[in-house]
This record gives C-alpha cells, structure tokens and sequence, in this order.
C-alpha cells in the first residue's frame, strides 16, 4: 500500500483547525500523538456498549469486555513479537512499566554493592527509578557518557560493564536527541557480562520496528499515548521465565487466585502483575492504536518521518545562528535545536501564535542539556500525518522571532 | 486576539538583548538565586543595602528567556534607591497586574517602565517567566538562599 499522507491526515479529526488564524503545524509528537478516528471510536463505543467490568463476570457486557481486553493483549504481543501473551503487563505507562521493574524485580535481584548501568541520554523516567532503587538497596547508579553528537560512547558503555552490572537500563530512542542506541549490540555485551537489559521504548514503539524475540531484550516499557493511543495505559514486556520469579508489585483484586487471612495464592501470568480494575477502555484504545499502526505499517511511517527529518536536518544546517542538539549518524523523528539570540521558551511562544507546536524545555532529560551546555533546546517531532509543508511552515516561524529579536 | 507583540514589546526586546545591572556584586549584602524548575531558567540576585534597609545596589546574572531576563533588568533598574517597604509594594502591584483579567486594562500605577510586561497576562504559561526575579528578590531581602517559582 502506498503511503499517503493526505489520506493519514483524513484520519485524524484534531489536526483540521486553525490556531491563532493558522492551520496547525503539530510537531510535539515526542510528548504525544494525537489519535485517529478508530481510536476515538473504540473508546465511545466501549462506553456506549461495552463497559462491564473484566475477568470475573457472568454476564453477556463482562464477556464481551474481557474479550476485548484480552484481545488488545494479542494485539501487544503480536505488535512487538513477544513470545507469549503472558509476558505482556499493562500499566499506565512506560513509567510505570520501569517503575514495576525497579521496585518488583529490584528488590530480590539488587544488593548492596550491586550496580544499575544507565546512559547520559536517559528520560528522567528511567533515571529516577534506579535511583530509588540504588538509595534503597546500597546498590551504585552507573552513567555510560554520549559523545558530542549524542551517542553513547561504544567503548564506554563495555568498559562500564562488570560483573557488578545486574541490569543495564537504556532508552531505545532518546525523546530529547531522537538518537537510536545500538539496542541489539548492548544487548549482548550486557548478556555476555550476566546483566539484564531493560529497555525504555516510549520514543521508539510508534517509529522503529520493534521485535523482543529478534533483541532478545529482558524488559521492554512502552506507553499508548506515544503510539496514537489514549494516555494513562501502556505495556510492559518481560521475559516470562523472569515474571514468574518476581514478587507481585501491588497486591489488590484480580491478581489473586485465593485469599485467606492466612495466605494469598497469587494468580498466573499476566494477571499476577494487574491489581485492581484496569483501565478497560484504555487498553482497548491501545489495540485499535496498535491495529491502525500495522494497517499502515511501521516501516513505511518511518521511511515517510526519515524523509522529513532530512529535509527538515538540511534547513536547519542552512539557518543562520541555529545549533543541532543531537546529530548522531543514526537518529529518528526528533530534531532539537537552539536558536542564538532567541531562547527556546520564547521560541516555543512565538511559534505557537503561527500554529506551530513544538516543545521548548528539558525534555525531562536534565543531565543531557547539561552535557550539551544549554538550559533548553526547542525540539520538533514528526509523525506520520506531518508534511513538508509543515516543516516549511516551521522554519518561517523560526525566521519570524529571530527578525523578532534582532 | 492577542498580538504577539504585546508580549516582546520594543523595551523588551532591548532589555533582553542588552540587560542592564547584569554583572556580580562582591560585597553585596545580600543575594539569593533563583530557579524556574519547568524551563531551566537560573538567576542570582545581588543587593546592597545600607544601614537604613535602603536598595543602593541590585544587580543579577544568570540564563533565562527573554521575559525573564527583561524582567529581571527591568526590576534592577526600578529598585535602586528605593526601601525594602516601598520594594514590596511594587511588586505586589507587579504580581497584581501580570494575574489580572487579560480582557480588562491593566492597572499599571506605579509600575513605571515594568508596566511593559503587562503584556504576560494574556500568555498564562509565561507569567513565572516574568515573575521569577521578584520571587528571588523577596528571598533575597528575607535573607534566604533560594527561590523557585514552583
């Protein structure tokens, strides 16, 4: 099927308006997509003619919403070729999918002296967590350093490895840099030094082919929102023979299998992981999200955001006074920039009033402004229904506040 | 609508380009720094008062947008001479008139020359921006170290 981009952009009902006299430009992907006409109608039409509570139900609503939830389970396996559904955990997010590791599988794999190896590039979500996990345990946070075009340093990161490494923890693709790490590669120096490997994916499950099975990868966190999906759900992949030995990480309804007073038997694989009601009609948004991203075909949405982060990476080259932050040799959908004499945030503002959304700030990636010596960088983001014109449309905003300032 | 321009007014855009009182002060009496945790933005808030608690002095360093460091210039020159009483009053009318209704005028008596960030009110997300230097000089004159605008 050929790529379209007019025929994407039908789809989406938020993209056709104006802001502030201007057609909107939305190029803040990187922070969330927006969602297609499916997803939306997967929501109402829960609501309208589905909701029932999941799992322990008798009646026709029940079914058919565990059938549904269930389904979107498949949908997430299939999506990024997990062996088993088992292994698929939904949460609200990649947060929470990092946060579930470090605070159930952390505890009885990580001890004092142990270390956690992250890199520089890191969203401050998988910061944080290791974090906590390393004040509680006496363990050691290890930081692999990026190089000047904001790639982890290859030799760094192996160095760093030791036998001390219990788990390397690593973005897949940075929000702040949109730099790809080398995710197989690390994988097996992490492997061969007996560490896990977790990686975060909620920049790269809508723009990279994302395959567990192929990377053989321990832990994988995504989040809906990133993917075209609703916010406040997304997935966590583990491998299932490292579920089964990890302590549940909340205890409630649904996770159980019989309770007494004197013992819980905990239920199987994934539910074991899902206290509580979860959130029903955001998984099953997730699962239209995931059905319309394979409709249209991961690798095709790349090759189409490549095309514009060329084009967009050759005006930025050509505009006077403006800084590329993040130029590594293999990068996706995310361009972050300074301009001289306009600070981001007032970039940001200006942009705006000409219908272009970008994002001017941190990024939640603190430790990697500081590498590069700036407060704030004003990143744009392509997704599938950006266009040239939309680029277009960009740079002459960025003209208009530097004459602005000048 | 809104213009653009009754945000980055000329006196802004001078301000921002060429801050005035924008250097260190050794024997500052004393100072306190200041950190917009959303955006980044950092200053340093220097004072010297005499013995009567009157502003001889004030000056700043530090990185910002241009609201922020407009802001912050345009503070230092409206302080000089002025008591820490008459200080406080200025910018509880500053902080009244960059909250205020945007579709009503703005109140800008005894603003001066920073009634020219009245403009802000009309872009909610940028009034830390504007009010930053002011949290960190009310640090600065209680005698604590730091400010956020959080």
């Amino acid at each position: 099927m050929m790529f379209d981009v007019n025929k994407i952009r039908a789809e989406f009902p938020i993209l056709h308006q104006q802001v502030y006299d201007h057609p909107l430009a939305y190029l803040d992907n990187a922070a969330t997509t927006q969602k297609p006409q499916c997803v939306i109608d997967a929501l109402r039409r829960y609501y309208e003619q589905e909701n029932a509570n999941i799992h322990r139900g008798v009646h026709y609503l029940s079914e058919k919403a565990t059938a549904k939830y269930e389904t979107a389970r498949e949908k997430v396996r299939a999506f990024i070729n997990a062996g088993s559904e088992r292994e698929i955990i939904f949460v609200r997010g990649a947060t929470e999918a990092i946060n579930l590791v470090a605070s159930s599988w952390g505890r009885v794999n990580v001890k004092a002296g142990d270390e956690i190896l992250i890199t520089e590039l890191e969203h401050h979500s998988n910061i944080v967590p290791w974090q906590l996990l390393c004040e509680q345990t006496g363990s050691k946070l290890v930081v692999a350093p990026i190089n000047e075009q904001g790639e982890v340093i290859p030799g760094e990161f192996e160095r760093l490895l030791s036998p001390r490494t219990r788990l390397a923890a690593i973005s897949h693709l940075s929000n702040a840099l949109g730099t790809i790490n080398p995710v197989k590669k690390m994988i097996e120096l992490a492997h061969q030094a007996g560490a896990k490997v977790l990686l975060d994916g909620a920049q790269a499950a809508a723009h990279l082919n994302v395959d567990m099975q192929a990377l053989d990868v321990d832990f994988y966190a995504i989040s809906a929102h990133k993917m075209y999906g609703p916010t406040g759900i997304g997935a966590l992949y583990a491998k299932e023979e490292i579920l089964e030995s990890m302590p549940p990480y909340q205890g409630g309804g649904d996770m159980i299998s019989m309770v007494t007073f004197e013992k819980t038997h905990y239920n199987v694989l994934p539910y074991r992981f899902e206290a509580g009601t979860p959130n029903i009609a955001g998984v099953i948004g997730f699962g239209q999200a995931i059905d319309w991203l394979a409709s249209v075909n991961v690798e095709s949405i790349a090759a189409h955001e490549h095309a514009l982060l060329d084009y967009a990476t050759q005006q930025a080259t050509a505009f006077p006074g403006l800084r590329l932050i993040g130029t590594a040799a293999d990068r996706a959908s995310i361009l972050s920039f300074t301009l001289e004499s306009v600070h981001p945030h007032d970039l940001g503002t200006i942009l705006d009033r000409e219908g272009v959304a970008i994002r001017a700030g941190h990024h939640c990636a603190m430790p990697v402004m500081e590498h590069f010596g700036v407060p704030a960088t004003a990143r744009a983001s392509f997704a599938a229904y950006n266009t040239v014109e939309e680029v277009d449309a960009l740079f002459a905003a960025l003209k208009k506040a530097q004459d602005m300032f000048a | 609508m809104f213009d653009l321009k009754d945000l980055y007014m000329q006196v802004i855009v001078d301000h921002n380009k060429s801050p005035r009182n924008f250097h260190a002060m050794p024997d500052a009496t004393n100072k306190a720094e200041g950190f917009n945790p959303l955006c980044g933005d950092k200053l340093t808030l220097y004072i010297k008062l005499d013995d009567k608690k009157m502003i001889q002095d004030v000056s700043f360093e530090g990185s910002g947008c241009a609201i922020s460091t407009a802001s912050a210039s345009l503070m230092t020159e409206q302080l000089k001479g002025k008591t820490m009483a008459e200080a406080e009053l200025i910018f509880s009318r500053f902080h009244d008139m960059v909250t205020s209704d945007p579709t009503a005028p703005a109140n800008t008596e005894g603003l001066d020359k920073l009634a020219a960030l009245g403009g802000v009110r009309e872009f909610p997300s940028r009034i830390k921006c504007a009010t930053l230097c002011w949290h960190t000089l009310n640090a600065a004159l209680a005698g604590d170290k730091s400010a956020t605008t959080e």
